[in-house]
């Protein structure tokens, strides 16, 4: 019966077309705007690393001013110093650990013709890649060796490969860096985490940086760095050897911890560490410090914007309105449809007949309503791209899953919507129509 | 066959009873060719939806093949009207998206008949109503005389009992009203149980017996008095 109820609804939409677009429109801008809300809150609050999320923890130790306002909660800061970056990177305590920074470096083409340029560039260590599983297209990351002997050595994006050495296999060759020769020992892959969850105080939507070079090789060399440095205090004294010295936050710390018992050890670790530091003068708040998995860390920086929540609402809010149009629109439809169902019943149909023909009708509306909903919903994401620039850009893509769930909402949508209208049509006493017919 | 007992019929809003049926009393035989006749609004065609089971009546007992059928579920009721039950209507009621194949297909798809059986019962009955070139029209491109055929040939598709046909001819021009007739007649001979509301005289005279209805109730209920003539020569 259910491809005869699907004969029946498109004979049902064909007979009445301008009614039935109508209902399809109504469906379709429903969906199109709460998908587009929906598509950047869903991107926001995805997962970027789901198979060891949970075992990848971002360390917070709070060094803070203790005379700042009690407002703020006594948060600890978003991010370590560089004295006691290096310190938990000495220690090793974590299965794998990792101190990165953001910097940006000029890049000079081996070609005298060609004009240098700018590049994003990370400053970290050999356990970044094996701890974030960054896929690697050539080569791989450099070893801790690399890190000890402040080897020059870089990993590229598979974007910079190809824009310097065409996509081949550049592995051994050379790049200078701000002056400086540098030996490519890997090539990334394709790798978009989205969000950029290992660094989020910068653009946690942006992509991930095109060069990354050792950490103590641009420390030692005193590269510029490109990040957000946050200070309660001033240096004591001028210089970079001052400013590693002080209480300014830079660096983005990240330890691997395989499970609870792990957890539980480092914890303590960071505890002691910071014991000992406030025997030097330094940690002056009470203890406070936090290790959260990447989805805790996420939510704790609140990658979901309250505006893009806000948004998601008045979207949703907006469907429903769509979908009380479509309500008056299905049930001024099948009313015109009475004699219909009246002859039916009297040729042996049931009452649960008519119901699900008219809900397969319904829910033909809701697929037309989605499919071109995910076109309106392309749309307004291409809008958001246009209105808000390069920032979102990473935000305004619809994968499979959405576009799925746009079509199945759609169909949700058109099916609730049918509901009161089959439902008072499949009440109307048949004997009343057949005569007037 | 069809036993109707004290049957009564009051239609309620908030101020007004009407009652359609009074203690309607009937027996309707196998085989039998009734013609319900009566003034209008005396109650022939809730008759014939109570008859139908497209209404519920207020009072008395209705017995179909000697069941009550008065308490039936949907379902229930729905599966009855399916298989024992053919209808024609004045309007003819055919649903105009769907050709001529497809309309006499409506029946037996709640039937549950497979795609063979289905096809096997509408090419039978069209043929039977001499529409068989015309499968693939719409209702629209059909005569009047022609749709009542198609809604015939509906109704007979499922191989009912009874046929129920309220004013079958009454939108049609004579000529094409005595061919309805005649076929509805050959169905009569061929052992369907038939209840003909009408009121043509005529009509009324081509049925085994007359039933006249009359504020609600059945006021003469007798044999065709051409049809005795002709038995008793």
């Amino acid at each position: 019966m259910f491809r005869y109820y699907l004969k029946l609804g498109w004979l049902s939409i064909r007979s009445n077309p301008l009614l039935s677009l109508l209902m399809v429109a109504a469906i379709a801008v429903g969906i199109g705007a709460s998908m587009t809300t929906i598509t950047v809150n869903y991107t926001m609050s995805n997962n970027p690393i789901p198979q060891k999320s949970d075992q990848l923890f971002y360390v917070q130790l709070d060094n803070w001013d203790p005379n700042s306002d009690p407002e703020d909660g006594f948060e600890p800061p978003d991010q370590v110093t560089y004295t006691d970056a290096m310190a938990l990177m000495n220690a090793g305590k974590a299965f794998r650990q990792v101190a990165s920074n953001r910097s940006g470096l000029v890049l000079e083409p081996e070609n005298p013709d060609e004009r240098p340029f700018m590049v994003d560039t990370r400053n970290t260590w050999a356990d970044f890649f094996p701890m974030f599983e960054t896929p690697f297209l050539y080569g791989g990351g450099w070893d801790d060796n690399a890190d000890k002997n402040l080897e020059q050595v870089v990993v590229l994006s598979r974007e910079i490969n190809e824009q310097v050495f065409g996509g081949e296999d550049s592995v051994g060759k050379s790049v200078r860096l701000n002056g400086m020769d540098f030996r490519v020992v890997g090539v990334l892959d394709e790798w978009l985490p989205m969000p950029k969850f290992y660094d989020v105080t910068n653009n946690p939507f942006d992509v991930p940086e095109e060069i990354f070079i050792p950490f103590n090789v641009a420390v030692e060399y005193e590269l510029p760095r490109n990040g957000n440095t946050n200070c309660w205090k001033p240096s004591d004294g001028d210089g970079f050897e001052a400013f590693k010295a002080s209480e300014c936050v830079w660096i983005q710390f990240w330890a691997e911890l395989r499970n609870e018992s792990e957890k539980q050890e480092y914890m303590q670790f960071l505890n002691a560490y910071v014991e000992e530091q406030k025997t030097l003068g330094r940690f002056p708040r009470p203890l406070n410090n936090r290790l959260d998995d990447v989805m805790e860390w996420m939510e704790h920086e609140e990658i979901v914007e309250e505006d893009a929540r806000v948004m998601m609402g008045l979207s949703l809010l907006f469907l429903v309105v769509c979908l009380l149009n479509t309500i008056g629109l299905l049930l001024a439809k099948f009313m015109r449809k009475t004699g219909d169902i009246s002859v039916r019943r009297a040729l042996g149909a049931r009452k649960s007949d008519l119901f699900t023909q008219h809900m397969i009708e319904a829910g033909m509306i809701g697929l037309g309503g989605g499919v071109l909903g995910v076109g309106l919903t392309l749309l307004g994401l291409k809008g958001i791209e246009v209105l808000f620039g390069e920032f979102v850009e990473n935000l305004v893509g619809m994968d499979w899953v959405m576009v799925m769930t746009a079509i199945g909402l759609a169909i949700l949508s058109a099916l609730l919507a049918g509901l009161y209208p089959t439902w008072q049509t499949v009440r109307i006493m048949p004997a009343s129509q057949l005569k007037t017919q | 066959m069809l036993r109707f007992e004290n049957i009564s019929m009051v239609y309620r809003t908030d101020s007004v009873e009407t009652h359609a049926l009074r203690e309607f009393t009937l027996d309707v035989e196998e085989g039998e060719f009734v013609a319900v006749t009566g003034p209008s609004g005396s109650g022939k065609t809730t008759f014939l939806n109570i008859a139908g089971l497209l209404e519920r009546f207020t009072g008395g007992r209705y017995l179909l093949d000697g069941k009550d059928v008065s308490s039936l579920s949907d379902a229930e009721t729905s599966r009855v009207r399916n298989e024992k039950i053919g209808f024609v209507f004045q309007g003819f009621n055919l649903i105009p998206d769907l050709n001529i194949y497809d309309n006499v297909d409506v029946p037996l798809r709640y039937r549950g008949f497979n795609g063979a059986e289905r096809k096997r019962r509408i090419e039978s009955t069209l043929e039977t109503v001499g529409l068989t070139s015309r499968m693939k029209h719409l209702p629209s491109q059909l005569s009047g005389g022609q749709q009542q055929r198609v809604a015939i040939a509906r109704a007979l598709a499922g191989n009912p009992r009874f046929l129920l046909a309220d004013e079958p001819t009454g939108n049609l021009d004579s000529k094409m009203a005595m061919s309805i007739m005649e076929l509805i007649n050959s169905i009569n001979m061929s052992g369907t149980t038939i209840i003909m509301v009408t009121h043509d005289d005529n009509l009324a005279s081509m049925a085994n017996r007359n039933v006249h209805i009359r504020d609600g109730r059945v006021s003469d209920s007798s044999a065709n008095p051409q049809l005795a003539e002709v038995a008793t020569a």
